[in-house]
C-alpha cells in the first residue's frame, strides 16, 4: 500500500524511527511503572481482552447449558441450576464491569485520544496508571469471588435476593465498587485532557468525533458512577448489618434498590455504546475518503445521548411496581433517545453517499455495526411503547435487544477500532483476508445466536431460565450453534492479530489515509507521540487538501 | 399477516393480548420498513460508490433541511407510538369494579392463589372465561413476577407491598404461567397452570375443587393437601418435632391435652382439630393453628384423615 499526498499536513512514509514507545524502555518493570498513555492503553487492551475471554467462556457455557432441556452432553447431565445461575451472573458481571465499560475508553481512547488532540499524554498520567491498577484490584476481587463460591444474583444484584443468598456477593460488589473508581479516573482524565491539551488551533468543533464521543462518555462516567458506588455500599451494609434499606422484612424497599441501580446502570449503557459510535464516526470518513456529513449534529447527538441517559432509568422498571404516572413519563423520555441515535445513523449513511469506499476489515466492521445497531435500535421501540413492553420485558426479546446494542454495537465497533488502530499501536499489519473471514463469521454467528432470541422472547421464553418448555428446544439449539460460529470468528480474529505481532508486515504511518492527528505520528509512535507540536491546519475529515491513493 | 403474528407471539388468550399484539405488529412493520430503508441505502452506496483510485469526493459538510427532516419525522413517529402505548396501557391500568379478585402469594418456588370465598389452590389458577380477573399479588420472600404469555400478563411481585394486574381471558383451555423475575435455583421451575373454564365448569370447580381428587387414592390425595395447604409447615410426617405434633403414628394414640384431659386420636378428633383447632390442644404445643373451616373441601378432609391413618 502506498499513499500519495498531494497537499496538506498529513505526512507520507518516512524512515521509521529506531526508538518508539514500545522499545524505548525494556523489561516488565518499565511497563508496570509507565505513565505513557500508549503503554497504559496497551496494558488495558490486554486486560480487557482477557476479561472478554473469561466473560465469553461463561457465555458459551450458558449457551451450552441450554442446548437441550435435559442439560445433557454426550448423554450425561453436566450442569445444575445452581451452576447455570452462576454462569449467567458471571457472564454478565465480567462483561459489564470488567470488559465493556472500560473497553473502548480505557484501551483504545487511552491510546489515541491524546494523539488526536496533538498532545504528548493525558492530563494526569499518574492517575491514568492508578486507574489501571484499580482495574486490576477489582479484577482480583472479582476472580476471588468466583473461586470462593461465586455469585448467583444476576449482574443486577436485585434485592432482597442479593441480601439473602449465599455466595461471595460481598466480594463481587466490592469488585464493582473499585472498578467504578477506575472508570471515574479514566473519565476525569479525559475531560481534563480535552479541555486543556488540544493542539494549537484546535477549537471544540475541530476535534475528531471520536474525541466528542469519549468526552460525552467521560461526563457520564464521572457523574453516574458514584451512584453505583453508593448503591453497592448500601447493599453491603444491608447484607452485613441488616439495617433495613432494601429488605422489606426489616422495613426496607426492594424497588428503591432498582431505582438506585438503574440510575447508574442506564447511563452505563451509554458509557458502553457512545464510545462504540465514536469509533464508527472515525472509520466512516476514512474509508469513504469523504468529509463527515453533519459533523456538528453527530457531536451534539453524543452529548445529548449522554444527558438523556440520566433521565430514562425508569424504563427498566415498567412492570416492577413503579406508578403509572412514572411509567408514562419514562416512556415519553425514552422515546427521545431514538432521535439522536437516528441522527447518527442518517449522518453516517449520508457520509457514504458519493464517497470513495474501500472495504478493508475496519470498514467491514462498520457495515456490520450499521446492520446490527439498526436492529438493536429499532427493537428498542418495542420497549419504549408502554403496552408492548409489558409482554416483552424480562424475556429473551430483551436479551436479544441489548446484545444487539452492546455486542452488535459496542463490541463490533471495538473490534473494528482494534483493526483500525492496530498498525498504529503495534507497527504491524495483520493478514487482511483472515480478519475479513473472522469479521464475517462473527457477523453470521452473532445473528444466529441473538436473532433467534427475538422469536423465543416474543413467544414468552423468560430470561435467566435453566429449564424451559420443550417448544423452545429447536430455537435454543440454533442459538447455541450460533454461539459456536461466533466464538470461532472471534478466535480466528484473535489468532490473526496476535500472529501479526511476529509475522505481520511493517505498517506505514498512515495505512488508511486517515486525516486525524494520530496518523501524523510514526507507526508505532515515539514516546512523546510527535517530533514537534502538531498544529491544526484544517478541520478533521477534510479531504479537499489531498488525494489518497491505494496501489 | 396472522401467520407472522402467530409465529412471533403466543396465542391471544385475552382482550389485553389483542391490544398489545396490534401495537406490536405496527412497530414491527415500522421497524422493518425503516430497517430495509437504511440497509438498501447502505448497500447501494457501498456498491455505487465503491473505491476508484483517484476519485475526488465532494466536500459535503451538512444540510440543515435534511438534518431537521430526519430529526422531526422520527420524533413525530415516536410521539405517535408513545400515545399508542399509553392508550393501551391506561385502558388496562384500573380494574373494573365487577372483576373477580384473586390474591396471589408467591414464594420460592410456588404460587398460591386465593379466591374471594377463601378457596385456595396451589400452582393452578382457575378462572371463568370472558370475565375480568383482578390479580392482587405479594411475595413472601424475594422478587417474583407473574407472567402468563398467552394473556400478555406480566407484573413483578414484591415482598412487603401489593402489585396488581387485571385481564379478561377469552380463550378456553389450559395456559402456562411462569416466573419472570429471577428468584434463584427454582426460578425456571416456578410454573403454574392457568385453566380458563366456562362459567359452569368454574362454578363446579369452586364447589368441589374439580375432579383431580378422583384421580388419586385418598392417602395420596391427603399427602398432596398436606403439602399444598400448608400443613407441612408445622406437622412433620417422620416423627420429628415441629410447631405442631408430628403425624407419624398419631392415629389411634391417646394424647394428653392441655389441662390434663386425654383424647383418643380418631377421625372425629382429627376433623375437629382442623375446624376448631383451639378446642383440644395437645399438651406441650402452643395454640397457634388457624382454623381451616371453609378452606378445606370434604374430599380434602377425607384425604387428610386417610393420609394420617396411613402414617403408622
Amino acid at each position: 500500500m502506498e499513499h500519495t499526498l498531494t497537499a496538506g499536513s498529513v505526512t507520507g512514509d518516512r524512515p521509521r524511527p529506531a526508538i518508539n514507545y514500545l522499545n524505548a524502555e525494556k523489561g516488565i518493570w518499565s511497563w508496570m511503572t509507565t505513565v505513557d498513555h500508549k503503554r497504559i492503553g496497551i496494558m488495558y487492551l490486554v486486560a480487557v481482552s482477557t476479561a472478554f475471554l473469561i466473560g465469553g467462556i461463561f457465555a458459551l457455557l450458558v449457551r451450552l447449558a441450554l442446548l437441550n432441556p435435559q442439560h445433557t452432553l454426550f448423554g450425561k447431565v453436566w450442569v445444575t441450576a445452581e451452576a447455570y445461575n452462576r454462569f449467567f451472573t458471571l457472564h454478565g458481571a465480567v462483561m459489564v464491569f470488567l470488559f465493556i465499560i472500560p473497553s473502548v475508553p480505557a484501551s483504545l481512547a487511552n491510546f489515541v485520544l491524546p494523539m488526536m488532540l496533538g498532545a504528548k499524554d493525558v492530563a494526569f498520567p499518574r492517575i491514568n496508571l492508578m486507574s489501571f491498577y484499580l482495574w486490576c484490584g477489582g479484577a482480583v476481587l472479582a476472580i476471588s469471588s468466583m473461586i470462593l463460591g461465586a455469585v448467583d444474583t444476576g449482574w443486577t444484584f436485585y434485592t432482597p435476593y442479593s441480601t439473602t443468598t449465599d455466595g461471595a456477593v460481598g466480594l463481587m460488589t466490592m469488585a464493582a465498587f473499585i472498578l467504578g473508581f477506575s472508570s471515574i479516573f479514566t473519565g476525569l482524565n479525559f475531560i481534563a485532557t480535552v479541555h486543556k491539551l488540544r493542539a494549537p488551533g484546535m477549537g471544540w468543533f475541530d476535534m475528531p468525533l471520536f474525541v466528542w464521543g469519549i468526552y460525552a462518555t467521560a461526563i457520564i462516567q464521572i457523574l453516574a458512577t458514584p451512584v453505583l458506588a453508593i448503591t453497592l455500599v448500601l447493599l453491603l451494609i444491608e447484607r452485613v448489618f441488616q439495617i433495613g434499606i432494601f429488605d422489606s422484612r426489616i422495613g426496607g424497599d426492594p424497588v428503591l434498590f432498582q431505582h438506585f441501580f438503574w440510575f447508574y446502570s442506564h447511563p452505563a449503557v451509554y458509557i458502553m455504546i457512545v464510545p462504540g459510535m465514536a469509533i464508527i464516526s472515525e472509520m466512516i470518513p476514512t474509508f469513504c475518503r469523504k468529509t463527515m456529513f453533519g459533523y456538528r449534529a453527530i457531536a451534539y447527538s453524543s452529548v445529548s445521548l449522554a444527558l438523556l441517559s440520566f433521565i430514562v432509568w425508569g424504563h427498566h422498571m415498567f412492570v416492577a411496581g413503579e406508578s403509572d404516572l412514572a411509567n408514562v413519563i419514562f416512556s415519553a423520555l425514552t422515546f427521545l433517545v431514538a432521535i439522536p441515535s437516528g441522527v447518527k445513523m442518517f449522518n453516517w449513511l449520508s457520509t457514504m453517499y458519493k464517497g470513495n469506499i474501500s472495504f478493508e476489515t475496519p470498514m467491514l466492521y462498520v457495515l456490520s455495526f450499521l446492520f446490527l445497531f439498526a436492529i438493536g435500535g429499532l427493537t428498542g421501540l418495542f420497549f419504549s411503547t408502554l403496552s408492548v413492553d409489558i409482554h416483552l420485558t424480562d424475556t429473551y426479546f430483551v436479551v436479544a435487544h441489548f446484545h444487539y446494542v452492546m455486542m452488535g454495537g459496542t463490541v463490533i465497533a471495538f473490534l473494528g477500532g482494534i483493526h483500525y488502530w492496530w498498525p498504529k499501536m503495534t507497527g504491524r499489519m495483520y493478514k487482511e483476508s483472515w480478519s475479513q473471514i473472522g469479521c464475517l463469521l462473527v457477523f453470521i454467528g452473532f445473528n444466529m445466536t441473538f436473532g433467534s432470541q427475538f422469536i423465543m422472547g416474543g413467544q414468552g421464553m423468560p430470561r435467566r431460565y435453566f429449564n424451559y418448555l420443550d417448544q423452545f428446544q429447536p430455537i435454543h439449539a440454533f442459538s447455541t450453534y450460533g454461539s459456536w460460529v461466533l466464538g470461532a470468528g472471534l478466535f480466528l480474529t484473535a489468532i490473526n492479530l496476535l500472529a501479526s505481532l511476529k509475522m505481520g508486515e511493517l505498517a506505514p504511518d498512515n495505512p488508511w489515509g486517515g486525516t486525524t492527528l494520530e496518523w501524523q505520528s510514526s507507526s508505532p509512535p515515539i514516546t512523546h507521540n510527535f517530533d514537534e507540536q502538531p498544529v491544526l491546519e484544517h478541520e478533521p475529515y477534510d479531504y479537499r487538501h489531498r488525494t489518497v491513493t491505494h496501489v | 399477516m396472522e401467520w407472522l403474528r402467530s409465529a412471533l407471539l403466543p396465542p391471544q388468550g385475552s382482550e389485553w393480548a389483542k391490544e398489545i399484539d396490534v401495537a406490536y405488529m405496527a412497530i414491527l412493520w415500522l421497524s422493518i420498513v425503516m430497517f430495509l430503508g437504511l440497509m438498501i441505502a447502505m448497500v447501494w452506496f457501498a456498491w455505487r460508490y465503491r473505491y476508484v483510485p483517484g476519485r475526488v469526493t465532494p466536500h459535503q459538510t451538512h444540510n440543515t433541511q435534511l438534518e431537521i427532516f430526519w430529526s422531526v419525522v422520527p420524533l413525530l413517529l415516536c410521539v405517535g407510538l408513545f400515545f399508542w402505548g399509553i392508550d393501551g396501557y391506561m385502558k388496562f391500568a384500573v380494574a373494573p369494579a365487577e372483576s373477580m379478585e384473586v390474591q396471589i402469594t408467591a414464594k420460592k418456588w410456588l404460587w398460591q392463589f386465593e379466591f374471594p370465598d377463601g378457596t385456595r389452590a396451589v400452582n393452578e389458577l382457575h378462572i371463568p372465561v370472558n370475565k375480568a380477573v383482578h390479580l392482587v399479588m405479594t411475595s413472601e420472600d424475594v422478587l417474583h413476577d407473574f407472567f402468563v404469555p398467552d394473556m400478555r400478563v406480566k407484573r413483578d411481585i414484591v415482598p412487603g407491598r401489593y402489585t396488581e394486574f387485571w385481564f379478561t381471558p377469552t380463550m378456553l383451555g389450559e395456559h402456562v404461567s411462569t416466573c419472570a423475575e429471577y428468584c434463584g435455583k427454582g426460578h425456571s421451575d416456578m410454573r403454574a397452570k392457568v385453566f380458563v373454564d366456562t362459567q359452569e365448569k368454574f362454578d363446579d370447580w369452586m364447589a368441589t375443587g374439580g375432579d383431580e381428587w378422583m384421580k388419586h387414592p385418598p392417602e395420596e390425595w391427603g399427602k398432596i393437601q398436606w403439602d399444598q395447604k400448608g400443613c407441612a409447615t408445622c406437622h412433620t410426617i417422620d416423627g420429628s418435632k415441629s410447631k405442631g405434633p408430628s403425624w407419624k403414628g398419631i392415629f389411634g394414640k391417646m394424647e394428653k391435652l392441655k389441662g390434663g384431659a386425654t383424647v383418643v386420636v380418631d377421625e372425629n378428633y382429627l376433623r375437629e382439630s382442623m375446624m376448631q383447632p383451639q378446642a383440644k390442644v395437645v399438651d406441650g404445643f402452643d395454640p397457634i393453628m388457624p382454623t381451616f373451616q371453609g378452606l378445606l373441601r370434604e374430599n380434602e378432609i377425607r384425604g387428610l384423615v386417610a393420609f394420617i391413618k396411613s402414617l403408622q
